[in-house]
């Protein structure tokens, strides 16, 4: 709860005429994108100057990593850059925690395989907590977030799930069979369920996962048109939620596909808010690491 | 830390206020286009008690705002803990005010700095003049204050702690020493 309050004063920062603080002069921060991203980069990026701290932007597109040096080379010579955090996204879980014992700096995962996206849960619990959180250290008690699409590959859902019952609340995971993995029913604080209106019954935020269509192919799923058949998010379907229910999508969305378009727009939509609050959060996870550390 | 003396009690340090709250008036020439911005955590009642004050004496209340100066500090990379961040409240415009910055104990000059800079990335205040209850000296920056509660002379091993109400529970100025 103190980095949802330092966000609070981050927050406030950015409303300023002046956005920028000295908090970090000093500090270079290294963003390390061995997969692609746009608003999670840019995000990480614009709180690190926000707080006038230096940043290198590393794609491993344009790397020597293409040539054949190893990820712990990569990082070697970074490194040599006096580097003192790192944004590290990969495609393999559990690849940030590597670099870590490669590293005296810091990292921060900015997604790792299907196994995390922490600044993402982060940045959806924040926004949640403006909208139906609790004063104390349990905001979530008795609230109820429904996760709906492609759980399976989704790193988002998993820390979402983590951080949304670690603060008290209750998550439904709700999409087809062939996504949604039983074994998370085991999880405390969890349920699963395979019909939408089921799911979101009671519900106090419904979360659409992007579809990863790229993941078609393997036959997890009929066809499209069944999906927005029986898993698209609709004000009708909303209609069996808690009262002032609130729609998120941790992006990128596609229209129509996992959230009816009027929906994503309309005064139930967290979207935007998710989008921007993602850059204070991302300032106070920097600043919270930073500081004190030389 | 051992205790080592009462520098100003309850009433000495309300005088003091008292004086000030006069002195601020004078310099201003009244109290059009005030401001008492206090530094937290103990600027922000001293800022509060001045601006009753000064609307007792004037009947015009000056606007009160809240800093925090903590992602302004150049010593943050020596601090060991993390540093709490609180609000910075100010929720008037800065520009063209006569603004006031309140704090507790004037020591180094380092935190008076940060306030200023924390300030001018606000708007562009007329001018920004300095109160303080106690100045122990130790200047480490070309800062001084407008306004003194008491000059206390200290060593650098001394510390000094202003205590008011609203955050102690009682009002006093002590002299402490490290052990």
């Amino acid at each position: 709860m103190a980095l949802f309050a330092t966000t609070d004063v981050m927050a406030q920062v950015l409303t300023r005429t002046i956005k920028k603080v000295p908090a970090l002069q000093g500090f270079t921060v290294a963003t390390l994108f061995f997969e692609d991203s746009t608003r999670t980069r840019l995000s990480f990026e614009r709180a690190a100057r926000a707080q006038s701290a230096d940043v290198i932007s590393f794609a491993a597109g344009g790397s020597s990593l293409k040539k054949g040096e190893s990820l712990r080379d990569t990082l070697r010579t970074v490194d040599r850059l006096q580097v003192d955090l790192y944004v590290v996204r990969h495609p393999a879980s559990g690849a940030p925690h590597q670099l870590a014992r490669w590293t005296d700096a810091a990292i921060v995962n900015a997604g790792d395989g299907r196994r995390a996206h922490p600044t993402q849960a982060l940045l959806d619990a924040y926004t949640l907590l403006k909208r139906i959180g609790a004063p104390g250290d349990a905001p979530f008690a008795g609230k109820r977030l429904t996760i709906v699409g492609d759980i399976d590959h989704s790193r988002v859902a998993r820390s979402n799930v983590e951080l949304f019952t670690l603060l008290g609340g209750e998550v439904t995971l709700c999409g087809p069979a062939t996504l949604v993995p039983r074994e998370f029913g085991d999880l405390p604080g969890v349920r699963l369920a395979y019909g939408l209106e089921e799911a979101v019954e009671g519900a106090h935020a419904v979360m659409a996962l992007r579809l990863q269509q790229e993941r078609m192919s393997a036959g997890l799923l009929p066809s499209l048109a069944e999906y927005v058949a029986r898993y698209q998010l609709t004000e009708r379907v909303m209609a069996g939620a808690a009262p002032g229910a609130v729609v998120m999508h941790p992006g990128p969305l596609v229209r129509d596909l996992e959230l009816d378009s009027a929906l994503a727009d309309g005064p139930r939509s967290l979207i935007e808010e998710q989008v921007a609050n993602g850059v204070p959060v991302r300032m106070a996870v920097l600043y919270t690491l930073l500081v004190g550390k030389r | 830390m051992t205790f080592k003396a009462t520098l100003m009690a309850g009433p000495e340090l309300e005088r003091a206020l008292k004086r000030i709250a006069h002195e601020i008036v004078e310099r201003n020439k009244g109290a059009e286009g005030l401001a008492m911005v206090g530094v937290h955590t103990r600027g922000v009642p001293i800022a509060e008690r001045l601006a009753t004050l000064i609307e007792e004496f004037e009947g015009i209340r000056p606007h009160v705002g809240k800093l925090d100066i903590t992602l302004y500090r150049d010593d943050l990379t020596e601090i060991a803990l993390q540093p709490v961040v609180k609000k910075t409240e100010v929720d008037f415009d800065v520009h063209g005010t006569r603004m006031v910055l309140c704090d507790d104990v004037l020591y180094t000059g380092r935190t008076a700095r940060a306030a200023l800079d924390a300030i001018i990335d606000m708007g562009r205040p007329a001018v920004i003049q300095y109160a303080v209850m106690v100045d122990r000296g130790h200047r480490e920056l070309p800062i001084r204050a407008d306004y003194v509660g008491k000059n206390v002379p200290t060593s650098a091993a001394e510390v000094v702690q202003v205590k008011l109400v609203e955050v102690d529970g009682v009002d006093a100025v002590e002299l402490w020493e490290r052990a």
